[in-house]
């Protein structure tokens, strides 16, 4: 930087920052943008209400894909939640200050850096092989809990500590046990931030791809129980963009995801500022 | 059942729960470095690491090819997503007024959000095209536009820990700076990085540990030809995506082939997280 002056050295270092900040959200405006435009208008309630056909045109719709998709969150979330919650409550409030918990508490962070693969091949050995669910929903759905696990018990157990010690006490001190305390004082203030962790963890499942490709087979029928495969909106994405020429039909396909992707964000957002409105307004 | 049962009860439950996440990595290692030992007794581990040709139906199986997919692209992305995160970070951080943060961070924080195969997508209709042209052969479909999608993929991760790390950054330091006549632009690049160093550190390690573990968008832009790199304008094929092209159809010693591809990959992304993590703990 010789020779300039700090001031022009400063005016070149904002002239930077602004174009990488105006970049950043060209990218996100462009990719939105691309997928909506070219996709929206090939969304009808026929697009929506028929079965994919397959084959080299792709012709066909998506219910099927939206149905898997509704299987698979309901699978994965009746197993994620309890356990999510369960063991934020336990790191939160039981868990001793030791070497042991220290440990748990890493192997929590290597966890949420697993590749998606990684699981999926996990997945694809343990439920799929060697337990016999073979491909299918629940495979998928149990390999999506074992990835999700660690994001929901961050989220949880940032929402339980969040609450005020005074609150444990008073309780403790009426004559509540531990077990009281925690399921009447601290799980209703931490269940907004709880819900919030929630929301975020079916966006990953509907966002997800690669373990799911692994797991669930990838049939494109409809799926008659939790036991058979399927393929969800996202793998879609993938069979069509890979497999067929039907790339508008792939396009409407991420469309959907967008739109489901934003509310899922939007409603996030509407939660945190209202949880916030109501502590600010009560206490 | 008295309260007190019930007490001592939900207390056995809640740390078998605690457990589980524990347990989940555990298993994780075990079973893939059971199902890969046939492949490392067979193959050879030397064979396997350091062979660059992979033809299963020959029985070559060697991954250096795809362990140089994966780290090229992978390093690729961080040289055009490290200046992008940093810039938008110090913007984030210390330049932009409210208003204008208010309107940058939900967008980059939404960017997170977008499922891989709608980068992979656009990568593949807008970019590939580009890069065809550019490069005057084949289909575009290269190094460069999935370090291209890469790059997207992991700016909101390394923009948002750096910021974190920026205005962790005690704020007399920055006063101390100004105090001194410094331009605000010294007291950042002078006082706020250097002190955010290890924060900042740590973002780029995370965001390599995620670049090297993203399957889909890179199968749909790279290629998959097991091909060494020898050109950003060649196709690839990284590590993850030879794990899921192949093991649908994979039987024998091919599949166990597969397994070990994973251990070779959750190994490298263990040690990059763990340096990670690491850095992240020495943080301002």
């Amino acid at each position: 930087m010789i020779g300039l002056s700090p001031k022009l050295t400063q005016k070149l270092a904002w002239g930077f920052v602004w174009l990488a900040g105006i970049i950043a959200v060209l990218t996100l405006v462009f990719i939105i943008g691309y997928v909506l435009a070219k996709g929206l208008s090939a969304i009808s309630p026929e697009f929506l209400f028929t079965e994919p056909k397959g084959g080299l045109s792709g012709e066909g719709g998506i219910s099927s894909c939206i149905v898997a998709t509704l299987w698979l969150i309901i699978i994965t979330m009746a197993i994620l939640i309890p356990l999510g919650i369960g063991a934020a409550i336990y790191l939160a409030e039981y868990a001793p200050d030791n070497k042991f918990t220290r440990l748990v508490r890493y192997s929590v962070e290597l966890l949420a850096g697993v590749p998606s693969i990684v699981f999926g091949l996990f997945g694809f050995a343990i439920f799929v092989l060697a337990l016999h669910f073979n491909y299918s929903i629940l495979a998928g759905a149990l390999t999506l809990v074992c990835l999700l696990l660690p994001f929901l018990m961050r989220s949880a157990e940032e929402a339980i500590r969040a609450t005020p010690q005074s609150q444990r006490e008073a309780s403790l001190a009426l004559g509540a046990t531990k077990w009281q305390t925690v399921v009447h004082v601290i799980m209703p203030a931490a269940m907004p931030g709880i819900i919030t962790g929630i929301i975020l963890c079916v966006g990953g499942a509907v966002a997800e791809s690669a373990c799911l490709y692994v797991t669930m087979g990838g049939s494109a029928g409809m799926p008659s129980s939790f036991l058979s495969g399927g393929r969800t909106l996202a793998v879609h994405v993938f069979y069509l963009a890979m497999e067929t020429n039907a790339l508008d039909k792939a396009l409407a396909t991420g469309a959907v995801l967008i739109i489901l992707i934003l509310i899922i964000n939007l409603s996030t957002k509407w939660l945190s500022q209202r949880f916030q409105a109501k502590m600010s307004g009560e206490t | 059942m008295s309260r007190y049962f019930i007490d001592r009860f939900s207390r056995r439950i809640v740390f078998i729960f605690g457990m589980v996440a524990f347990l989940i990595l555990v298993f994780i290692a075990v079973f893939i470095l059971k199902e890969s030992l046939p492949a490392l007794k067979e193959v050879g581990v030397v064979n396997f690491l350091f062979g660059t040709k992979w033809y299963p139906s020959h029985d070559a199986f060697g991954i250096l090819t795809m362990v140089a997919g994966s780290v090229i692209t992978a390093l690729l992305a961080l040289v055009i997503a490290v200046p992008l995160a940093l810039g938008c970070a110090i913007l984030l951080a210390e330049v932009a007024p409210p208003r204008i943060r208010n309107i940058i961070r939900p967008a980059v924080e939404l960017l997170v959000g977008i499922p891989s195969v709608v980068y992979g997508l656009v990568g593949m209709i807008v970019l590939c095209p580009v890069i065809a042209r550019l490069s005057g052969t084949g289909s575009g479909s290269s190094i460069l536009a999935a370090a291209i999608v890469l790059a997207i993929m992991v700016l909101p991760t390394i923009t948002s820990i750096s910021e974190d790390s920026l205005r962790a950054v005690p704020i007399q330091y920055k006063e101390g700076a100004l105090a001194l006549g410094a331009t605000r632009w010294q007291a950042i690049h002078h006082v706020l990085l250097p002190v955010a160093r290890s924060g900042i550190t740590a973002a780029i390690i995370l965001g390599t540990g995620r670049a090297i573990g993203e399957t889909m968008a890179m199968i749909m832009v790279i290629g998959n030809s097991p091909i060494f790199p020898t050109s950003i304008f060649q196709p690839a094929r990284t590590l993850t995506g030879n794990i899921a092209v192949e093991i649908t159809a994979a039987t024998g010693i091919h599949e166990s082939t597969l397994f070990a591809t994973g251990l070779v990959l959750l190994t490298l992304v263990m040690l990059i997280n763990s340096a990670g993590l690491l850095a992240y703990r020495r943080r301002a």
